[in-house]
């Protein structure tokens, strides 16, 4: 056992993962803890691959945000690892979004892959998470509420036609149907990150609360671990009383504060985890140092759902996008780059009426970042960046937008400026083409009647 | 007086789904999470006057202990990556409380 491992295997009944990335593709695996955590006898090698954090314009426009190259070589050294130490390999979410595409994406490189190992032949589950618009206005004219989350509106049909793609947020359920029809390696699509870690544990008879609890802090892999360093890979294991987890890269370790700490990573709450069937309680969660990298975990409580509700993701496309960059040195426009930016607007307005179009002025050096809630705004910095962004139904239309917008704050008419040659720096004389604008149109939630009905579930054949 | 960055270990926000972003302030000890807790100055009307935002943009606030952590959320002015949205993950939004006076 390596000198990372300082915790034999339970005596008793015990699952054992290993996460090597929280947002597998998205920024590669660091191999050298992930082999370390390969020898400490894992019985699944498990990672999550999406994310709504990346905004939505890759569920939108069924595009990844990960490049191509680090979503194979993460797939590649996950699936050489399992396919070595005959363990499955569970990835949840393919592909940023979880979309269709991007699961038909990660089995096509599963197979690929296996081919170019000359694997053994095996059995790659796969289910999908996509849900069509014309289903969900059949569910809403048959009165069904599909409600918002965090503080939105239920849904409507002019919202619902505002959608471009949707997909629903798989629970445990296709995972554990999948194990159970033989999958050697799953590929998941948007499912809640802690599902793929809890559905072989719920499997083989452990608690939900802790198998749940178990996801949760193993779907970021080395971010429950201290000093900071993602990437890094993560040991847990599960028994019928507690969840130990422990940092493979020997330079980190497992602390209470750590764990307690990523506990609560990017949720709104932190004694409440909800997923498809249910939450957890984590207020009675109790943390002690198990070993100097090691913190054991007890104490969370399992609440089933009274009713199944699944959550939906909407992404819907806003406009064709143009992005231009202007720089601001001179103190006086820089005091005034409101109305440098107005003025820019107002010809916009002249050329196009003031609808049909957005045009967007990001101001770095003074509230980019915060808007009206930079306690700062008053005091901008001795340069300025701004960042013009056209939206239009065109990319023609975008472009001119976005270059009258960029290009008339040169031309800006402030009446004491000394500088008469130009208002702004240019950084390129130019407007760039980027990808169009999408919004989230659905954070939301439909009743179902089987977790299943909404993620079939698939098994093909990879290896030789 | 010294400065909440001074003072706390992690100081840090991040997305909470695509229409809230929470705000973790993390203490190495109980006697800073202590002072902190009890000055006030992290309470739901000081993060409002902060953010300059109403008590109804906060959908969250607690003092989480097992990681000594003070915990707030908030409601965005806009869904994560809509057009005019500048910080999609949500994590560059904490920097006005590293600046934050804590009496004691």
């Amino acid at each position: 056992m390596p000198i990372s491992i300082q915790h034999a295997r339970s005596a008793n009944h015990t699952l054992r993962i290993i996460c090597p990335n929280g947002h597998l593709g998205f920024a590669p695996i660091k191999t050298g803890s992930f082999r370390i955590g390969c020898d400490a006898e894992p019985d699944l090698i498990c990672a999550d691959s999406g994310s709504c954090d990346v905004g939505p314009v890759p569920l939108g426009s069924d595009t990844s945000s990960s490049p191509l190259q680090w979503q194979t070589d993460d797939l590649e050294t996950m699936l050489v690892a399992s396919r070595r130490l005959g363990v499955p390999m569970i990835v949840g979410s393919a592909g940023d979004t979880g979309s269709n595409s991007r699961v038909d994406l990660f089995v096509g490189i599963i197979q690929e892959l296996a081919r170019k190992h000359r694997l053994a032949k095996f059995r790659v589950g796969y289910f999908y998470s996509e849900i069509g618009k014309e289903a969900l206005r059949r569910r809403i004219d048959a009165g069904d509420t599909v409600e918002g989350l965090d503080a939105r509106p239920a849904l409507d049909l002019t919202t619902l036609e505002a959608t471009d793609r949707i997909v629903a947020v798989a629970g445990v359920h296709p995972y554990i149907k999948l194990l159970d029809q033989g999958a050697d390696v799953i590929v998941g699509g948007r499912s809640s990150d802690c599902a793929l870690f809890a559905a072989p544990a719920i499997r083989q008879g452990f608690p939900e609360a802790l198998a749940y609890f178990y996801g949760k802090i193993l779907e970021c892999a080395s971010f429950c671990c201290e000093p900071y360093g993602a990437k890094e890979s993560v040991l847990g294991e599960i028994t019928m009383d507690d969840v130990k987890v422990t940092a493979m890269l020997p330079e980190q370790r497992c602390t209470i504060a750590s764990v307690a700490g990523h506990a609560m990573y990017e949720r709104a709450n932190p004694f409440y985890e909800h997923f498809l069937g249910g939450h957890i309680d984590m207020s009675r969660c109790h943390y002690e140092q198990y070993d100097e990298r090691t913190v054991r975990v007890t104490g969370p409580s399992y609440v089933p759902a009274a009713e199944l509700r699944v959550k939906l993701e909407g992404s819907g496309k806003i406009g064709e996008r143009y992005v231009g960059i202007v720089g601001v040195r001179d103190p006086y426009t820089i005091a005034n780059i409101d109305l440098v930016t107005g003025w820019a607007r107002q010809q916009v307005v002249e050329r196009f009426g003031d609808s049909g179009y957005e045009l967007h002025f990001t101001v770095y050096g003074r509230d980019a970042i915060l808007g009206p809630s930079e306690p700062l705004r008053a005091s901008p910095a001795h340069e300025l960046a701004v960042v013009v962004q056209g939206i239009a139904p065109t990319k023609a239309m975008a472009e001119e937008v976005c270059m009258i917008g960029t290009r008339q704050m040169f031309y800006a008419r402030l009446p004491q400026v000394k500088g008469t040659a130009g208002g702004v720096a240019f950084l390129l004389d130019e407007v760039m083409p980027a990808s169009p604008a999408y919004r989230w149109t659905l954070n939301h939630t439909m009743r179902v009647d089987d977790p299943l009905e909404l993620f079939p579930t698939h098994i093909a054949e990879a290896g030789l | 007086m010294a400065k909440l960055s001074e003072i706390a270990k992690t100081i840090r926000s991040k997305n909470a789904g695509v229409d809230k972003i929470t705000f973790d302030v993390i203490f190495a000890d109980r006697a800073a999470y202590d002072r902190v807790r009890e000055s006030g100055v992290l309470s739901r009307d000081a993060v409002c006057q902060l953010f300059g935002i109403e008590a109804a943009r906060i959908s969250d606030h607690v003092a989480f202990e097992p990681a000594l952590a003070i915990k707030f959320t908030i409601y965005r002015r806009m869904s994560s990556g809509s057009p005019g949205d500048a910080d999609v993950f949500g994590a560059q939004q904490y920097g006005p409380l590293l600046d934050v006076e804590v009496p004691g």
